[in-house]
């Protein structure tokens, strides 16, 4: 046990592993040549099996990062049967048994995506080619997201994506090695409409700002797309660079452009940084033709809404999940990661942990680590109480539907994470699409 | 200041020997867990672009802060031939290595102008620049911060008129069907480098080499004597760029995926730490200064607390807590912190590197084996 996480110290089993380096290299990791049971990081006979959690440590996203390490190290911990077993005492269908995946104690490593799709694939081939990995999650950035579910694909080790909310990570970029429990702007866009045509009716002119990257499109697109169905007008949209820090420039002619609704597809440091500058610039106090100036930020957490402090209050947007849920998974998730870290846990954590499990016991029904049997288990399974309700992982595109929550910035907080009211809990019917829209292809079982 | 003299007849010994070092890797990196294709690859390819650096700024003095626009021109060459084309590497290779020398010839003939700090503040204008183009205003060709991705629809002209077609998935870059992903792919990279270290070394002892020395010892001195350095300048800006170019297209060639973060100023940065933390101007430094850097990002970068709580192990609670506490900011996520002390004590006690450090312990154990002598290797020593 010692021996094998000590890097520094050549073992026994190292020297082996160089001599069939060595020898077979030319032929290892180069496609076809796994048998059925033989495939990349077989744990064999092993009495460990080690997952790689990929996270931005780094950079715009590194809040969402951190706090999805978290919740992987109480996945790992529950797993192994240690802690008070969260959401395992709730999620139903299950076989996870608390001692392990199919009896193999599980170790984790970590690594830093830094936010960027180079970063992101040598930390993950890092994590599969050194460490051994026979899964790894993570990801704060679709783009990061998409980068390394190819690299899954290629490699033949399964991906569960942690926070990425692009249609394109189980749209047109879909693999079969990847998994997104997450939703997507898809269904931003759907569960905030009617919403939306309450609160603000449906003569309005929107103005996009966007960060310039496949989330930040496809965001923009399903947006445009919902606002325009209620008959608003789409005055300008505006691309981003991704981390620009100082948003003026781009506010600046957002209050003579006749716009009276700013939508900021942003998250994020990006999402904080753009919107107090936005609230700075006077944005909120305008009236334009009449009406109130508003701003709608279509995605949205907790850890943004710390940073973004009292410039979130009564914005409008979307998300995956939030600890004040009143179901049961909810509540035995909010409880297990409060007695180990002390706070609540973010939607970034609450995706990973629930993606950490849903793999280990898609294994223990597979009843092996090999990759197609195991994705064979994921696609389509239908479980409940993770905290979203009854889902079911759509096995044409990996996309897991689910119920998605409208929230808005509370106006009177009474706690530093009391900052988000639910204003409604869209039900999964509405929010559902056809798979077929984003085009795309799963690509094989056997790589 | 050393390493500049080699004799005709030692050359062939130490490309042997070199060629040896480079295709053992897998063997003397185990020890240190550095073993495993895709750190392998990287050592092999950032070695490239180092020692291509290493021919302009190591012989010239020109300090160009932009060479990253090469490595990114390489990738995305490489990586639309290999969607336009074919899966085959060498197409690609060679047109990353064009693509980059073009891009060098423009940026050289511009920036070469002027020197020192303003051929640096030049150089970096223009990667900003071209960052800036691949990040947002070209993005049908570079698909922005998303990154150029192979698809499954890509055209791949001559695959297809060979009916060199995958079936399902995504298909793999190959050397005439050796695929290169893993350790088939280091050796691919391994050989590049020996070649481009082979082409380095004799740029290194060629009259041309000497010219480029020259520059930079006194180039007003050269050019009294009637020598016109600018085109000696422009070969030498464009050679350094086929090399990045070179670099740049393995990266694809190894994982064909191009981003822009690539070409950012950091990545430019990074290459100009690699050179001086090993040796500004030597032959093997930049070679040692990938080394290190490469090291530090991916093995450090992973070391967690558990990590170090198992490396702590053998002492007493009190004691591996005490350590864990000590370590845990200089290892993870805070690589940069001890890459940044690391650079401070080599530039203030070793200003010519790593390779100084050898050499200075070199010339100690020298003395001490001939104590008798001394006078006489302090005499030798001033005569080379």
């Amino acid at each position: 046990m010692k021996h094998d996480s000590n890097q520094f110290k050549v073992t026994r089993r190292q020297a082996l592993k160089t001599g069939a380096a060595v020898s077979v290299a030319p032929l290892m990791f180069s496609k076809g040549v796994w048998a059925a049971n033989n495939y990349t990081n077989n744990p064999g006979y092993k009495s460990t099996v080690t997952l790689g959690f990929n996270v931005p440590q780094t950079g715009a996203y590194a809040d969402e990062g951190m706090d999805e390490l978290r919740a992987y190290k109480l996945a790992v911990k529950h797993l192994n049967g240690e802690g008070d077993g969260g959401l395992m005492n709730t999620m139903k269908p299950m076989n996870l048994k608390g001692n392990g995946i199919l009896g193999k104690k599980v170790k984790y490593v970590t690594g830093d995506t830094q936010t960027k799709s180079d970063a992101a694939r040598a930390s993950a081939k890092r994590m599969i080619e050194k460490d051994g990995v026979i899964m790894f999650s993570g990801g704060s950035s679709s783009g990061v997201a998409i980068a390394v579910q190819g690299l899954a694909q290629e490699l033949g080790v399964v991906f569960m994506a942690g926070l990425t909310h692009s249609n394109d990570t189980t749209g047109k970029d879909k693999r079969r090695y990847g998994f997104r429990h997450f939703f997507n702007a898809k269904m931003s866009g759907s569960a905030l409409g009617p919403v939306l045509k309450d609160e603000m009716g449906t003569d309005r002119k929107a103005y996009h700002l966007t960060a310039d990257y496949t989330w930040g499109w496809t965001q923009e697109q399903s947006i445009q797309e919902t606002t325009e169905g209620l008959g608003w007008e789409t005055t300008a949209k505006v691309r981003t660079p991704v981390g620009a820090g100082d948003f003026s420039q781009f506010i600046t002619p957002v209050l003579n452009s006749g716009a009276d609704v700013l939508i900021l597809n942003h998250y994020g440091k990006d999402m904080i940084n753009s919107l107090t500058q936005a609230v700075q610039f006077g944005l909120r106090d305008k009236n334009v033709g009449g009406k109130n100036f508003e701003i709608i930020v279509p995605l949205y957490s907790r850890l943004m809404a710390q940073g973004a402090g009292d410039n979130l209050k009564g914005i409008l947007g979307t998300a995956n999940w939030d600890w004040q849920l009143q179901d049961e998974g909810t509540k035995a998730f909010v409880r297990s990661f409060g007695k180990e870290y002390g706070f609540p846990p973010s939607m970034a954590a609450q995706t990973c942990y629930v993606q950490a499990l849903l793999y280990a016991n898609a294994c223990e029904n597979a009843g092996t680590f090999y990759p197609p049997e195991v994705i064979k288990q994921l696609e389509g399974f239908e479980f409940d109480g993770m905290g979203n309700g009854p889902t079911e992982y759509r096995a044409e595109d990996h996309q897991c539907f689910k119920n998605v929550l409208v929230v808005r910035g509370n106006q009177n907080p009474t706690s530093s994470y009391d900052l988000l009211d639910i204003v409604k809990e869209v039900p999964r019917a509405d929010v559902e699409y056809d798979a077929s829209i984003f085009g795309g292809e799963l690509g094989p079982y056997i790589v | 200041m050393m390493m500049n003299i080699f004799s005709k007849k030692s050359a062939p010994r130490l490309m042997l020997f070199f060629a040896i070092g480079v295709l053992t890797m897998p063997i003397w990196l185990d020890p240190v867990g550095a073993n495993y294709p895709d750190l392998l690859q990287k050592f092999a390819i950032f070695g490239i672009f180092a020692i291509g650096y290493n021919i302009l700024f190591g012989l010239t003095g020109y300090l160009s802060f932009g060479h990253a626009v090469f490595l990114g021109v390489g990738s995305y060459s490489a990586v639309w031939s290999f969607k336009l084309l074919t899966m085959n590497v060498i197409p690609a290779i060679i047109f990353s290595i064009i693509m980059a020398g073009l891009i060098a010839a423009a940026i050289g003939y511009v920036s070469l102008r002027r020197s020192g700090i303003y051929f640096s503040i030049l150089t970096l204008a223009f990667a900003q620049m071209f960052y800036n183009l691949a990040y947002s205003v070209l993005t049908p060709i570079t698909n922005g911060e998303t990154g150029l991705q192979l698809t499954m629809h890509d055209p791949r002209i001559i695959d297809n008129a060979l009916s060199r077609t995958v079936e399902t998935g995504l298909p793999s870059t190959d050397f005439f069907g050796i695929s290169m992903n893993g350790y088939s792919g280091f050796y691919f990279c391994a050989v590049m480098l020996i070649i481009a270290f082979y082409i380095y070394l004799k740029i290194f002892s060629s009259p041309f080499g000497m010219k480029l020395k020259g520059i930079k010892s006194n180039q007003k001195r050269m050019k009294y004597i009637g020598s016109d350095t600018r085109p000696y300048l422009i070969a030498a800006f464009v050679i350094s760029g086929m090399f990045a170019g070179l670099a740049g297209s393995l990266m694809a060639v190894t994982d064909p995926l191009a981003g822009a973060e690539r070409m950012q100023w950091t990545a430019s940065g990074e290459v100009i730490l690699m050179t001086i933390l090993g040796g500004v101007g030597t032959l093997f430094g930049p070679l040692l200064g990938v080394g290190i850097i490469k090291y530090l990002e991916n093995i450090f970068s992973a070391v967690n607390d558990s990590v170090l709580h198992s490396f702590y192990s053998f002492l007493p609670q009190w004691g591996e807590n005490l350590l864990v506490t000590i370590t845990a900011p200089f290892v993870g996520e805070g690589w940069h912190l001890t890459l940044g002390l690391l650079f401070m004590l080599t530039v203030i006690f070793l200003p010519g590197g790593v390779m100084e450090g050898f050499q200075k312990i070199k010339l100690y154990f020298q003395n001490r084996n001939k104590p008798d002598k001394s006078n006489n290797s302090s005499e030798e020593s001033s005569n080379v």
